[in-house]
């Protein structure tokens, strides 16, 4: 089952993004903010088939702009509908639909069908806005194990993430140590540093300055557009290596021949964040933006020593750490201050470096290593944990050659 | 997994380890010495190793590993945290020898270190007759583009444990080098060991057992 050729052009065709309404307002979600919720919609879809002893299940948690819509397409002739991480979810790919049930769903906080700030508060009846209540990552985490209840899942085979999505899957391993077999973090990081709070801080101020913003109470209004844009042109560019944006643009011009001598986009990479400015806001809620920045930056599950050996004393969950060499925003020292945090406690743990041009991003896209490794972790997973009649993968290139 | 799949210095340190006991492996390759030790001997534990096709292959056998280099693989871990550190064939290619094997014995309680012998007599004999320097079997590469910077002989490696204040608890100096054929490993290894005192004429590769001594 080793993909060795590329990535797999099959897929697991079209879907659709299912809600459900959880908890109540009489039975509420409670938050670590010492607010509560409820009740809280979740947007949700899943692929593959849920075994008999409903232990093939795996939970996809997405990063900060991602959507419930991992894998597949909305619409079957529109590319533009495919899923976010349609590269490794899929018949043949990593999180293989044939052998595993998967489970993604939108974040608590979120504004592509899970409740979040753009949701309306059933008691005022309008949007919340800025009295939607401070989430955490914990928060996140807590939501979807109610999911997961809700489907008929008392233990997960894996939940998996990158960036913010692997902050999720390492608070499952905390939080719910006995409701999981393995944890996922990719490209991830324990906690952020004070720079990924700065670059967080400017996109959060470059909404709040939108003279549209109007303190979140936006949505029957104009919306904080160029705000949202400016914090999304600026971000994207953390989640791209310096190589590889050169690599792609260099200094070339766009639709000119020579410099304007003014202000307007002269060069190829300003058009291209442009777009990737005014693509974003048409599908992501400024407020959204706030709180999920504001999530991960009081994420921090290892405060001090003592409060850590307390936590990863619990944890069973074997722990799968993936990076790449390029990306920045979460380079791989930060994926390796993880890995010491748990090795120092003796937990069960992998880690590996891909080498990428893609920095962040990289994640998202196809890196044969990186497929490779994500399959064959997932395959012994399923040997290990579901039962498998089927003979033990044995095609790992190279094994014979090393020693 | 049979122990004749193993190389040869790698059956005789998976029969140095004691059941149960946790084992961090250094340069663990492909991790075949590692999943013998899972299987047949119930040991915890996990590998460090620096290539790709390494790793991915400890990843399929189901063990845990550690992408990246050794120095590295050891400072992550709390004093006496394992009950064995393997150094198997890779002392000779890690930059800070001394270092390395000063780090292994605090993270482990016990070290188990294999390396070829420098002072084995086909090396010296190459390097004495021909006057070039000596490539073996177990040392094929050439000069200028082998990873093996700091060979040593027998005396050399018990001259730096002494200096080190490192017990050596035992030490096996090998006849054969390489594989096994099936089967006759376990029955015959007996006939692999040399004297001590011909060691470091006779054998290609040595193994020792070490624990951190008194300063």
């Amino acid at each position: 089952m080793v993909t060795t050729s590329g990535p797999s052009s099959q897929s697991v065709g079209v879907v659709q993004t299912q809600y459900v309404e959880l908890f109540s307002s009489a039975d509420r979600l409670t938050l670590d903010c010492g607010a509560s919720l409820g009740p809280v919609q979740v947007a949700y879809e899943t692929y593959g088939t849920l075994n008999a002893e409903r232990s093939n299940a795996i939970l996809l948690c997405h990063a900060l702009s991602g959507t419930a819509h991992a894998a597949g397409r909305h619409n079957p002739d529109d590319p533009k509908t495919t899923g976010w991480w349609d590269i490794c979810v899929g018949p043949g790919k990593p999180f293989d639909t044939n052998r595993f049930f998967i489970v993604c769903s939108n974040n608590l906080g979120g504004c592509d069908g899970t409740t979040g700030p753009s949701s309306i508060d059933p008691t005022t009846e309008r949007p919340f806005g800025l009295s939607f209540p401070m989430i955490t990552i914990g928060d996140m985490a807590r939501l979807q194990k109610a999911l997961i209840a809700h489907l008929g899942i008392t233990r997960l085979l894996a939940v998996a993430g990158g960036s913010m999505g692997g902050m999720i899957a390492l608070q499952w391993a905390l939080d719910f140590p006995d409701s999981l077999e393995a944890a996922i973090v990719i490209a991830s990081t324990p906690r952020l540093s004070a720079q990924n709070i700065a670059f967080n801080a400017v996109a959060r101020q470059a909404i709040m300055v939108d003279p549209y913003f109007n303190n979140g109470n936006y949505y029957d209004k104009e919306r904080p557009r160029k705000g949202l844009a400016l914090a999304r042109m600026m971000a994207h560019i953390t989640y791209l290596s310096e190589k590889g944006l050169h690599e792609k643009f260099g200094r070339r011009l766009q639709d000119r021949e020579s410099f304007s001598f003014g202000f307007e986009n002269d060069f190829a990479v300003e058009s291209y964040l442009h777009h990737q400015g005014s693509t974003f806001v048409k599908k992501f809620d400024a407020n959204t933006y706030l709180y999920i920045t504001k999530a991960m930056d009081y994420f921090d599950p290892f405060p001090d020593p003592r409060s850590t050996a307390e936590r990863l004393a619990k944890v069973t969950a074997r722990i799968l750490v993936m990076s790449f060499d390029t990306d920045w925003r979460f380079d791989t020292s930060r994926s390796k201050e993880l890995v010491k945090i748990l090795n120092w406690h003796a937990k069960r743990v992998t880690f590996e470096e891909f080498p990428s041009p893609h920095g962040h991003d990289a994640f998202l896209l196809y890196q044969p290593l990186y497929q490779q490794s994500l399959t064959s972790f997932l395959n012994r997973l399923y040997q290990e944990c579901v039962g498998s009649t089927e003979a033990p993968a044995e095609n790992i290139e190279g094994v014979d050659g090393i020693v | 997994m049979a122990l004749s799949r193993l190389r040869i210095d790698q059956a005789v340190i998976a029969k140095l380890v004691d059941e149960k006991s946790r084992v961090l492996d250094l340069g663990c390759g492909d991790g075949l010495l590692l999943e013998y030790l899972f299987h047949h001997k119930q040991v915890q534990g996990f590998g460090v190793e620096i290539s790709h096709a390494g790793v991915h292959a400890c990843i399929a056998r189901g063990l845990p590993v550690y992408h990246g280099d050794i120095d590295q693989g050891l400072s992550d871990h709390q004093d006496d945290s394992f009950d064995y550190v393997i150094l198997s064939q890779t002392l000779q290619a890690v930059r800070r020898p001394e270092f390395v094997l000063r780090e292994m014995l605090r993270v482990g309680k016990r070290g188990i270190v294999s390396f070829p012998n420098f002072g084995y007599w086909r090396i010296r004999a190459h390097l004495a007759l021909r006057g070039q320097m000596p490539r073996t079997p177990l040392l094929p590469a050439t000069w200028y583009d082998t990873p093996n910077t700091h060979l040593c002989t027998i005396l050399d490696f018990q001259d730096l444990c002494k200096k080190m204040s490192i017990h050596i608890l035992r030490q096996i100096p090998l006849a054969a080098e390489g594989s096994q054929p099936t089967g006759l490993l376990q029955s015959s290894l007996s006939k692999w060991l040399l004297p001590l005192s011909a060691a470091n004429l006779l054998a290609p590769i040595a193994i020792f057992l070490l624990e951190r001594g008194e300063p």
